[in-house]
């Protein structure tokens, strides 16, 4: 394997009582890769990145990022090693505004998130990091307003804001336009396009156009296990996935 | 100790009946109700009251306290509760919080702060011993476990064998997939919470005896409430009778052997039982 | 500076009216001295629901039980300046201590769980120590409260007088360095972690932040200083009893909080000073029903919305 692998799985298995959410899902990661995860709806691909990220406990089977095991290891533990999400519902903090979420978000990424005598923004970094990220994310004009009472497409790009303050090595997305009006959509799919070549993306998504543009590689989930894996004109091209997930028309969001 | 069990059983029985309705509002409408003893303190002094002033015989007056709970609590819900749903737990709490202390000020200022003492009629007293004496029911402790007993039976079998049963359940579970099915989750609500405020009313009139009545019942008991509900989850019923009946046992076992420790030992097991397991002693855990 | 760090910054500046009421805070002792211990009473308490602030409005723990902390203040300073040293700074440091050590403890029990878990553990904790405190009355006066602690002057120079002015002076001095430390920590990333975890705690994790230490630290600190005002009352009133656990203290923190607003400092100082004036005006009046009146205006606040308390333009207003 010459490729050099970021996050890896094997054999994850998650079990809620008697239904199996995920059913022995093996995947290999290779550092910079576009890499898209889709299926039908309840296939288990948001299980899988709860699983990936700590959120869920797996009931067997092994998570590998950057050559460590992190299968038992803790949600926080994982993103300081470069491990990011954002999560297909908002979750923002209501209380703060995205000007404080940002700040706040860097300084714990600096390492100073427990710092307690200086105030938030005493480091010069953070402030720069922050304008340069509302700037991208066409967040600077509502910078001060408390996330509660921001419109949803600042929201949508406030989720993915966060996630980038993190500086991730590998991203995962959840379905990141869903419901974003037509023009953040483009912004937030630039921004995607414009990611580092070394991060390595994994992308929820529906929308085929937008899979297929952005991805070079796609495993397809069924029942939460994987039916099959390869680049996308391959899946287009298996009867399997047509039938599955593709056969029933447009499937566009 | 035999007798201290039977003792503990009886206890756990009508704290069980006590907190059910106080477990099934958390479950069903998230509502963390404080003053659900003041309810418990409405059924016992309507009793007391009845007795003294209207000289109705005891068993006449037990039913009449769960009535007149019922309706206390059905028009409460719709004029007050109604509105608290929504809020943030620390609203519900300080919320109720206050009309608690509105109803135990409230009784002492018109009934005056002296405990109340019931007068059992004379069938209810006495005790029988079994056993050389190794094992002693009083009789109003029997008539107790089986009023309770035969409650808990009526109450499983209303949830699961009836509509409302089922309509119960289905909000408890979702509320809004309920509504969606055309389940009336408003009348569920009401008719719920003054089943369950009618119930901590029975209970406060028949426990009027055994737990002593005064215009603080509602502060002294609330946390044995509270530890049922908290330790035995909020759905179903049996979580909440086998917490309920821990909690008895462990009380008057724990008065007896070690009373200069009094309630401390509740109160340790209940906090060491929760940071154990925080969503309660007999929920399944999903993750 | 650029202008994004520039507004960063800014919002952690005090603004020109902080240092208007605390120097109208400092002098009154001088210039009421007959309220002094009026005064004293009032600070201490509102140093106590600042301590409830950094747990309730910046972190969302809901606590029923924060006097647990209080009583062991309470009980360690008065112990302490009658068995081994009458110093008050010294008694005061060891309130703290003690308070933070239980309060570390403790916090393992608020990490997980529901709003109704939290609620009885902390409920629990105090009602243990309460229990503790009754049984072991040889050295608590169980019932009857420990008497006659008599302190020594304050930095050995301040001896506290008949009429209270040294006690409300040392009240106000120490409530005022904790409100400067506290502004500090709540301005800081640590602050605003706070608020994230009070908000999201799934998305707090997602951005690294480890939940439970900072839950565990912010609790220790909060416990650490409601330790503080107990010891405080402790010194300036001479004795310790049991109320100083009692749910009614835990409630009553809780509702002046609420009423002076959660999640911005001063809410404890303007709930306590509000909610002890009430009290004052309301118990002359029927001292027997003050707990209706109050449990009135509790239900009142719910049912309109605490946010509008302070905030009397929205009080026509529909919700």
């Amino acid at each position: 394997m010459s490729a050099d692998i970021v996050l890896s799985c094997e054999g994850l298995v998650k079990r809620f009582g008697g239904i199996t959410a995920t059913d022995h899902v093996s995947l290999q990661l290779a550092r910079g890769a576009r890499h898209a995860l889709i299926g039908p709806n309840g296939a288990g691909k948001t299980t899988l990145i709860n699983l990936l990220t700590g959120v869920l406990e797996p009931t067997a089977g092994r998570i590998h990022l950057l050559g460590e095991d992190i299968s038992h290891m803790a949600p926080h533990q994982r993103v300081r090693r470069g491990l990011v999400r954002t999560f297909q519902i908002n979750q923002l903090f209501e209380g703060l505004t995205p000007l404080q979420t940002l700040a706040m978000t860097v300084s714990q990424h600096l390492g100073q998130g427990a710092a307690w005598w200086h105030a938030l923004g005493h480091d010069a970094r953070i402030g720069q990091r922050c304008e340069a990220l509302l700037a991208q994310f066409h967040l600077t004009e509502v910078m001060d307003q408390p996330t509660a009472h921001l419109a949803y497409g600042k929201r949508r790009l406030l989720e993915m804001a966060i996630a980038l303050a993190c500086e991730p090595s590998v991203l995962l997305l959840d379905e990141p336009v869903a419901g974003v009006p037509a023009g953040e959509r483009d912004e937030l799919l630039r921004t995607v396009a414009a990611l580092p070549a070394d991060v390595t993306v994994v992308l929820i998504e529906h929308d085929m156009d937008l899979v297929f543009s952005f991805a070079n590689r796609m495993t397809v989930l069924v029942n939460g296990a994987v039916l099959t894996e390869g680049t996308p004109s391959e899946m287009a091209a298996d009867p399997r996935v047509r039938e599955v997930y593709l056969g029933h028309g447009d499937q566009h969001v | 100790m035999l007798t201290l069990l039977f003792d503990g059983v009886a206890y756990g029985m009508l704290l069980f009946i006590l907190a059910i309705g106080l477990a099934v509002t958390l479950g069903l409408m998230n509502f963390i109700n404080l003053a659900h003893g003041a309810f418990a303190m409405a059924g016992g002094y309507t009793t007391v009251l009845l007795m003294q002033h209207a000289g109705l015989p005891f068993l006449v007056c037990v039913p009449l306290a769960f009535v007149f709970t019922a309706l206390l609590g059905a028009l409460l819900e719709v004029t007050l509760y109604r509105r608290m749903y929504n809020k943030p737990h620390l609203d519900q709490v300080l919320f109720s919080i206050g009309l608690t202390f509105m109803a135990v000020a409230g009784v002492d200022y018109v009934v005056g702060s002296t405990q109340q003492l019931v007068q059992l009629p004379d069938y209810l007293k006495g005790r029988t011993e079994l056993w050389d004496g190794a094992l002693g029911m009083g009789h109003y402790r029997l008539a107790i476990i089986v009023v309770c007993a035969l409650l808990a039976i009526g109450l499983q079998l209303l949830l699961v064998r009836t509509r409302f049963g089922s309509q119960l359940r289905a909000s408890v579970d979702n509320q809004r997939v309920a509504a969606g099915l055309g389940i009336d989750v408003n009348k569920v609500f009401l008719v719920t919470f003054a089943v369950g405020s009618g119930l901590a009313g029975l209970g406060g009139a028949l426990g009027a005896e055994v737990l002593g009545l005064d215009p603080i019942f509602p502060l002294k008991f609330m946390i044995y409430f509270l530890i049922v509900v908290a330790v035995g989850g909020t759905s179903g019923l049996t979580g909440p009778l086998l917490a309920a009946l821990l909690l008895g046992i462990a009380d008057v076992a724990g008065k007896y052997y070690v009373p200069k420790l009094g309630a401390f030992i509740v109160y340790s097991l209940m906090i060491i039982i929760l940071m154990w397991r925080p969503q309660g002693l007999f929920v399944r855990g999903g993750k | 500076m650029n202008s994004v760090s520039h507004r960063l910054r800014s919002s952690s500046q005090p603004r020109w009216w902080e240092f208007g009421v605390w120097a109208l805070l400092l002098v009154l002792p001088y210039v009421m001295p007959s309220h002094a211990l009026l005064i004293s009473e009032i600070t201490i308490i509102a140093l106590f629901a600042m301590s409830l602030d950094l747990i309730l409005g910046y972190s969302g723990i809901v606590s029923l039980g924060h006097a647990a902390f209080f009583g062991m203040g309470a009980y360690s300073a008065a112990l302490f300046a009658k068995h081994i040293h009458p110093d008050p700074l010294w008694g005061l440091a060891v309130a703290t201590m003690v308070s933070a050590v239980l309060g570390l403890v403790c916090s393992l029990g608020v990490l997980r769980g529901s709003d109704l878990t939290r609620l009885m553990v902390t409920l629990g904790v105090a009602l243990i120590l309460q229990e503790l405190a009754n049984k072991l009355d040889f050295m608590t006066g169980g019932a009857d409260g420990l008497q006659g602690v008599v302190m020594g002057p304050v930095l050995g120079r301040f001896e506290f007088d008949l009429m209270g002015q040294t006690a409300a002076w040392y009240a106000l001095l120490i409530t005022l360095l904790v409100f400067l430390l506290l502004r500090r920590v709540v301005h800081a990333p640590f602050g605003y972690s706070l608020q994230a975890i009070r908000d999201n705690p799934l998305r707090a994790r997602a951005i690294g932040i480890p939940v439970h230490a900072r839950l565990m630290s912010v609790y220790t600190l909060a416990a650490a200083l409601a330790g503080m005002a107990g010891g405080l009352q402790a010194q300036t009133t001479g004795f310790a009893s049991l109320d100083v656990f009692g749910f009614d203290r835990s409630a009553d923190v809780l509702l002046m909080l609420v009423i002076g607003g959660t999640g911005w400092l001063w809410g404890g100082i303007i709930g306590a000073v509000v909610f002890k004036s009430l009290h004052s005006v309301i118990s002359a009046w029927t001292p027997q029903y003050w707990t209706f009146w109050l449990g009135l205006f509790l239900v009142l606040l719910m049912l309109v919305g605490r946010e509008r308390l302070i905030r009397p333009w929205t009080w026509g207003r529909r919700a």
